[in-house]
């Protein structure tokens, strides 16, 4: 089979690029675009290449990067503009391939295979890709170049800012290797520990461990690194469009304030409920599932699932499931910071239906209608023109408008119902 | 203390300027004039070259338009839905 070229582009210092373009006096200073301080969203989300020399890292709190950096310019995030530059960098990659796979904003894949008879090979349509992303967008790139997804990854992240990096199947055992093992995509701290306890440190390491080994180290997980880091990850590209086949609509919220009783959580699941069955209507969308998410305000996360007897795409029945399932799972011990609902399980909104003889359909069907009208309606008039009251009794936690502040989701390498 | 700067976008050498374009009945336009700040109109003479392009000077992409104007070569950008100049000199 011939050996696929796959290219891994991303945009170096993606936000802080952006505002810097934008903003020609603080070119040469030290930037950092941050959240929101004040609805404790206070970290680094980006930083440029002076800051980056300070030693600010992408996640600390504002007030760790100013320490380090007194000078520190601090940006708040304009999403709307990154959101444009990200589009025009994917109508780049387009002219050369349409088996484009966004990873994030900053980020994507590109096997462009098909397209070396008439771009070249993959150096050279990395470095035109390159080009035309610093003269037409301001902004600069790192492209890494190699025949599987991992290591064209691996690849942009060696040679920083505006490079290109090719790994080939002779080379790779010289060029990534050595790398140290959290550098491979989804070995994280708790990973890294359990591979170093073994002695395991670097990417050579996992190659030449023992599959069965790492498998009983880390679970099935074990044997996918143990491919990744021998070059063997098949996982295509997704072509254009095949990636926004939905399989959950979710939301999720630091929420302003620390939540300390069952009436805050219910406020917020209903926020969240709210915008989460608006965008199924909106996709036509039922769900049959119900996810939900909890963080503490010690950053320990649980998950929990509950079925609902027949698909829905109401927010009432959303929110109720959310409360079910919250009640059931969470104790107590600590206030929450963050929480998520999720509808999965998704099915046509216009498929048929079971009824129910004991229950009162033509309510069920009124219920609706009224969903639909308030999603017309704040269409028309805003978010917040009409409202549930429940939502009037904190303004915090009320006035939080998810569907439009979020624009940003984060993503996986492994798509659900995409395991290896 | 202030921990965040504004969202602002103000830039002395980024000139946002009025243009008149004409847009042809097959679709597609052609700017024609532009009003510089100082309100003196000027006719475009032949636009000889149009791509994207980012200006790092006034800070901003857009459709880049270079045209002759009495002589001279300028880049007039559309950036969405305005047109910006960059300032000369300074």
């Amino acid at each position: 089979m011939k050996e696929r070229v796959i290219l891994h582009s991303d945009l170096n210092n993606f936000y802080a690029s952006v505002e810097c373009l934008h903003r020609p006096e603080i070119r040469d200073k030290p930037v950092a675009v941050c959240g929101d301080p004040l609805l404790r969203h206070g970290i680094v989300l980006a930083k440029n290449y002076p800051a980056k020399a300070t030693g600010i890292q992408t996640g600390e709190a504002i007030w760790q990067a100013q320490q380090k950096c007194p000078g520190l310019v601090v940006l708040p995030p304009n999403f709307g503009l990154y959101l444009r530059f990200a589009r025009l960098a994917r109508e780049i990659y387009a002219s050369y391939t349409d088996q484009v796979e966004p990873f994030g904003l900053d980020e994507a894949w590109l096997d462009v295979g098909g397209s070396c008879q008439v771009f070249g090979d993959g150096r050279e349509i990395a470095d035109r890709i390159r080009t035309r992303i610093k003269e037409e967008l301001g902004v600069t790139a790192s492209v890494g170049v190699s025949y599987n997804k991992i290591f064209a990854k691996l690849g942009s992240d060696m040679k920083k800012p505006d490079a290109t990096t090719v790994i080939t199947s002779d080379n790779f055992r010289q060029t990534v290797w050595p790398l140290p093992a959290g550098d491979l995509l989804y070995v994280g701290r708790a990973t890294k520990r359990k591979l170093a306890s073994r002695g395991v440190t670097s990417i050579g390491d996992i190659a030449l461990a023992d599959p069965a080994g790492l498998r009983s180290l880390l679970g099935k997980w074990g044997e996918v690194l143990w491919a990744f880091a021998n070059g063997l990850d098949c996982s295509p590209v997704v072509r254009m469009g095949e990636e926004s086949q939905i399989k959950s609509v979710g939301n999720s919220i630091t929420t302003p304030r620390d939540l300390k009783t069952d009436a805050d959580v219910e406020m917020t699941f209903y926020v969240l409920s709210e915008s989460v069955a608006e965008r199924m209507r909106q996709h036509g969308f039922k769900c049959r599932t119900a996810q939900i998410y909890i963080r503490d305000n010690n950053l320990c996360s649980l998950g929990a699932q509950g079925k609902f007897p027949r698909p829905t795409q109401l927010a009432a029945d959303l929110a109720a499931k959310a409360m079910t399932l919250f009640r059931a799972h969470y104790a107590w011990e600590k206030p929450v910071r963050s929480l998520g609902v999720k509808g999965t399980d998704l099915v046509a909104a216009d498929c048929c239906e079971q009824l129910f003889l004991f229950e009162d359909e033509e309510r069920r069907r009124k219920q609706e209608k009224i969903e639909a009208t308030v999603d017309d309606l704040r269409h028309r008039f805003g978010h917040f023109s009409i409202q549930r009251a429940l939502l009037l009794q904190d303004e915090k936690l009320g006035a939080i408008n998810p569907k439009e502040d979020h624009v940003i989701h984060p993503v996986a390498f492994f798509k659900e119902g995409r395991l290896p | 203390m202030t921990i965040m700067e504004e969202r602002r976008y103000c830039n002395p050498d980024k000139v946002y300027v009025s243009v008149k374009a004409v847009f042809y009945p097959d679709g597609g336009f052609k700017p024609t004039s532009l009003i510089w700040e100082d309100g003196c109109e000027y006719p475009i003479d032949k636009v000889t070259d149009i791509r994207r392009a980012a200006s790092l000077k006034a800070g901003g992409t857009g459709i880049r338009y270079t045209c002759r104007i009495s002589g001279q070569t300028i880049h007039l950008f559309l950036e969405e839905d305005r047109w910006f100049m960059e300032r000369r000199g300074s």
